[in-house]
């Protein structure tokens, strides 16, 4: 049995402090029971002498201090697992919301998870293909990698997310995998785009959700991306899957992490967020990856919205210094219509290089994307150029490189949201544009592939 | 072990009473799964305890354990080839015993004490031998010879010596101190504290360049050996791809590779592809002359501040037996927010960005480490110790506090330009703001390896970027048409500056090196062709059939030709 203390002393925003107590630990879990007889989580975030100051999961509204009593339960948060994990949907703080009962655990997994030694890190190399030209040719993701997409309020990063889920493969393999996906904070409109796509597809038999809905304790979002990797790590390391996470939205999250950190009386750091917010990050993005020896892998794609659409901003900034490249969803390109509306340029997949070439996707692969994305970036120039020069004022080949960014984005990036490009035909495409240009602009191609596969 | 008792726990910080007579920075062993921590204030009775690993689950009432001793590393034969985390643990033998997942409260030595190393003595009994000097060497790799050293602070008569296989604790030496009527065991294992830099006879000024391989850096921006260098740029710039070009083509003799705060997975690509690295100069494969330190940024926080001391002593170790030795910190940045983290957990006063106030000393303190010296002992042999590190502003802010303190500092400054990389022109350090304090210092060193010819065309290919960038600015304004020929000449040389000579592709297996004298043979071409042109231009030939010119292509390609062909 559990001492139950009566001692709770003060209630502040989510944090409740309670008096004399004796042999409690840091980041133990906590129960605390009121009136109502209803009981809430929370964890030990400081702990002195005689005091305990506890972080409540699900908020504090109803909560007094005469009644409340709090119960230390001796161990930190943890996740039940089991295969039949599988199909089953949860709130945020891991309770089951679809009406079945609870899982019968095979095993108690802490959901705060250990690092993974870096010795024991396999470099991720195998190619994914999303059917998606301008990741695939462009920013192509592995297995194994953390790649979020920033967008921005009003994008369609959504439907890009569930693309992505719906069509990602590895070439000429078929393999076990799952889908585990967090919503944090999102709307229910959203989380039921989401949860219709898989039933639709029928890929909700090979996924586990965890969903904090907009109007759900803002508190408890702070473990949804922890029990979603939990149960990722178990189905990858331990049962052998090839696991795809998609933590949507990031940006709720921190907020959340704010919130706390405003009551704790934290010294803030840029724009109120907490000093710790690139740590607290990296836990959770850094449990992507492959293990040496092990069949399975994590890959992570987190989604946030920039506030503003500002990629400086701390939460795109601080992600992007711990994932490995980012995919930027353009306004611009959006209001042109064309979908998806990735902005090549900014974009960036850190690990391609050991993904792509010869028997991964093709040997040209790495200088066609190279001289694509040079060609293009000058096309943007010229772009500009021509808005304050008139197009008069463009050389020949100026006009070359202009007409090349054009088709580029109606013809390359711009696709369906049910189209699935193999990366053979994403290729060609690129091929066929980049042969608008004269031959001998081609400078970081490897002349060997520019004979093989240069058409004019 | 003398011992005390928690109180108090929040995060990495916990506070114990009863630690009278501890001293600032002494380690401490924390409950009875001895989690590591180091004191970092002391109140009366109170310890405030850095712990370098995950407090979950730690209360008042457990017992700390105080071992009277500084943060130190264990200096000696297997360092080389080896990957630690943030306080020196061996990160590939936590994997064979523990498995995949760093779990707390782990201890295991440095250094494997049971293997037999052949030491080679290079004194004899009677001789007098004072701090610093050579006793014998150790084939530690077939690249690095491991000096044994009279550690500082000792010295006096040898009074035996001994030859043969011995494990690291074994003494090799003994020495008799007749000043101090002592005798002392030489091992071939000592410890040092990290936060003491490990003394120099004297600093020299630095003369000699270190060749990175990298042509914006060697032929634009050079570093010396012994300098200091940064390399601030906002994230998918291409920090850590620069510094794993530098670690893996530098010219120096050790390298020691801290990865501070970074991704899980670039430390893994550093581990699986060094192996099968050639070193340039030698052909020997490059981890026989690397150290990594590698702390990610899910490793806990403490020991990332940790990491980067625990590099530099590794490094001064072998600049002290003679060597050149480069360090790469990746990143600073990372140190620095660890340092603010545990500053607000001590409720300490903030500074600028809530970074804590001494800031600006601890950095100066670490690059100060650097510089090229007169070691210890009586062969007044030189070494120098160069540091580059990166830094990771946000949002790619140069007034961010790191940066600015950093500059204070570091002698280069390799700016990453966020247009550029957009424009996946790599590496992107943009010539126009970036700098390098050696010039003059390295003057010699390139008249006399290269060419004296090599920096006048430093000078010239300058001069070509920055005209290029006020021409542009005009030709935005007025159109390119209404350029001069010779503008326009300019244009398309320093265009063919960047894209066939700065540019460079760090994956491809001849453009990721460059020798220093195959980058004069690259930029010579250009500007000699820069000088024809001008010259045909004179004699009004038309610019498009100067610019036809079958060299353009030849330059275009220069930098794929094996250095064999230069």
């Amino acid at each position: 049995m559990f001492k139950e203390y009566l001692t709770v002393s003060q209630i502040s925003g989510p944090l409740v402090i309670v008096e004399k107590v004796s042999d409690v630990k840091y980041n133990e879990l906590v129960e605390i029971q009121f009136s109502s007889d209803e009981i809430r989580r929370g964890r030990v975030l400081d702990v002195s002498v005689e005091r305990a100051l506890v972080q409540v999961f699900e908020g504090t509204i109803g909560l007094d201090v005469a009644s409340a009593k709090v119960r230390f339960l001796g161990r930190s948060q943890q996740l039940g697992v089991s295969p039949e994990i599988l199909g089953r949907v949860f709130d945020g703080a891991g309770r089951p919301r679809d009406g079945a009962g609870g899982i019968i655990a095979q095993k108690f997994l802490d959901i705060n998870g250990q690092p993974i030694n870096p010795s024991s890190r396999d470099y991720p190399t195998d190619f994914i293909q999303t059917g998606i030209s301008a990741i695939d040719g462009m920013n192509p993701l592995v297995r194994g990698q953390k790649l979020p997409i920033f967008s921005g309020s009003g994008l369609p990063h959504s439907r890009l997310a569930a693309q992505i889920s719906r069509q990602a493969q590895v070439l000429g393999q078929k393999e076990k995998f799952a889908v585990v996906f967090a919503a944090m904070g999102i709307t229910f409109e959203e989380a039921n785009f989401f949860i219709n796509d898989f039933r639709n597809t029928g890929a909700i038999e090979r996924a586990v959700l965890f969903v904090n809905l907009a109007n759900e304790p803002a508190i408890e979002r702070i473990s949804t991306p922890r029990l979603a990797l939990t149960t990722a790590e178990y189905l990858a390391f331990e049962l052998g899957m090839h696991v795809l996470v998609i933590l949507i939205d990031m940006t709720f999250y921190c907020e959340s992490l704010r919130q706390i950190s405003a009551a704790k009386k934290e010294i803030p750091g840029r724009r109120g967020y907490p000093g710790y917010l690139y740590t607290d990050l990296a836990t959770i993005y850094e449990r992507a990856g492959r293990i040496k020896e092990k069949p399975g892998s994590i890959t992570l794609l987190p989604v946030l919205t920039m506030p503003e659409d500002d990629k400086t901003h701390p939460i795109p900034d601080l992600t992007g210094y711990i994932t490995e490249g980012q995919i930027i969803l353009s306004r611009q390109l959006h209001r042109q219509g064309i979908y998806p509306p990735i902005d090549v340029l900014p974009s960036l997949s850190r690990l391609k290089d050991k993904g792509i070439g010869r028997n991964k996707t093709r040997e040209d692969h790495a200088d066609f994307l190279n001289q694509l994305f040079a060609c293009y970036s000058r096309g943007k120039e010229v772009k500009e150029l021509t808005v304050i020069l008139g197009e008069a004022a463009l050389t020949d080949l100026d006009r070359l490189y202009l007409k090349f960014s054009e088709s580029y984005e109606r013809e390359f990036v711009s696709q369906t949201e049910f189209q699935e490009r193999s990366v053979k035909e994403t290729l060609n495409i690129g091929w066929r544009l980049l042969s608008q240009i004269p031959k001998e602009e081609l400078k970081r191609i490897r002349p060997e592939y520019l004979e093989k596969y240069y058409r004019v | 072990m003398k011992k005390a008792e928690v109180i108090r726990v929040s995060g990495p910080l916990v506070v114990a009473s009863g630690c009278r007579g501890a001293r600032m920075f002494d380690v401490v062993y924390v409950s009875e799964q001895r989690l590591i921590g180091e004191i970092v204030e002391l109140k009366r009775d109170l310890a405030f305890i850095q712990v370098y690993e995950e407090t979950s689950g730690i209360g008042p009432g457990e017992p700390v354990y105080l071992s009277g001793e500084p943060l130190s590393v264990e200096l000696g034969p297997g360092i080389i080839s080896s990957v630690y985390d943030g306080i020196q643990r061996p990160l590939e033998v936590i994997r064979q015993q523990k498995g995949d997942y760093i779990k707390r409260g782990i201890q295991i030595p440095s250094l494997d004490r049971k293997r037999l190393w052949h030491f080679k003595a290079s004194v004899a009994v009677g001789q007098k031998v004072v701090e610093g000097d050579i006793l014998g060497e150790v084939e530690e790799t077939s690249l690095i010879k491991h000096k044994i050293l009279v550690p500082p602070g000792l010295g006096g008569e040898i009074t035996e010596i001994k030859e043969g296989d011995f494990r690291i604790e074994d003494t090799v030496a003994v020495l008799k101190d007749d000043d101090k009527g002592k005798t002392f065991e030489i091992k071939m294992c000592q410890r040092w504290p990290v936060r003491k830099p490990r003394p120099v006879k004297e600093k020299l000024p630095v003369s000699e360049m270190l060749v990175t391989g990298q042509r914006v850096i060697d032929t634009l921006f050079p570093v010396a050996k012994g300098g200091t260098a940064c390399i601030p740029g906002p994230f998918g710039s291409g920090k850590t791809v620069c510094q794993h070009q530098f670690a893996k083509w530098s010219d120096a003799e050790v390298v020691v590779y801290i990865a501070c705060g970074e991704r899980g997975n670039e430390v893994a690509d550093l581990l699986l592809s060094f192996p099968q690295l050639k070193d340039p100069a030698s052909g020997k494969p490059l981890m026989e002359r690397t150290v990594i330190i590698a702390n990610t940024s899910n490793m806990p926080v403490a020991a990332r501040e940790a990491s980067i001391y625990t590099g530099i002593t590794i490094a001064e170790y072998f600049r002290d037996m003679g060597y050149s030795v480069a360090v790469m910190a990746d990143s600073t940045s990372r140190w620095a927010e660890a340092l603010r983290e545990m500053s607000g957990r001590l409720e300490e006063m903030p500074g600028e960005e809530g970074y804590p106030a001494y800031l600006a000393t601890r950095l100066a303190e670490f690059y100060e480490r650097a510089g090229k010296a007169v070691c210890l002992g009586s062969d007044n042999r030189q070494a120098a110790l160069t540091i580059m590190g990166a830094v990771s502003p946000p949002g790619g802010d140069l007034s961010d506090p790191v940066v600015q303190n950093t500059l204070r500092v570091a002698k280069v400054f390799w700016g990453l330009d966020d247009k550029l990389a957009n424009a996946r022109h790599f590496p992107a350090i943009n010539w126009l703001n970036s700098y390098s304090l050696y010039h003059e210092n390295i003057k010699e060193y390139l008249e006399k390896q290269v060419s004296p010819e090599f920096i006048e065309l430093r000078v010239e290919a300058m001069r070509l970027l920055g005209e290029e960038s006020q021409l542009l600015e005009i030709a935005r304004l007025v159109g390119l048409e209404s350029l001069s020929e010779s503008d326009r000449l300019i244009l398309e040389v320093s265009r063919s500056i960047r894209e066939d000579f700065l540019h460079q592709n760090a994956f491809h297996e001849i453009d990721t090196y460059t020798s220093l004298r195959k980058q004069y043979r690259m930029l010579k071409l250009i500007l000699d062709f820069y000088k024809k042109a001008k010259r045909d231009l004179e004699e009004n030939k038309p610019l498009n059939e100067i610019l036809a010119s079958p060299l353009r292509t030849k330059i275009a390609q220069a930098k794929y030709s094996p250095e064999d062909n230069v």
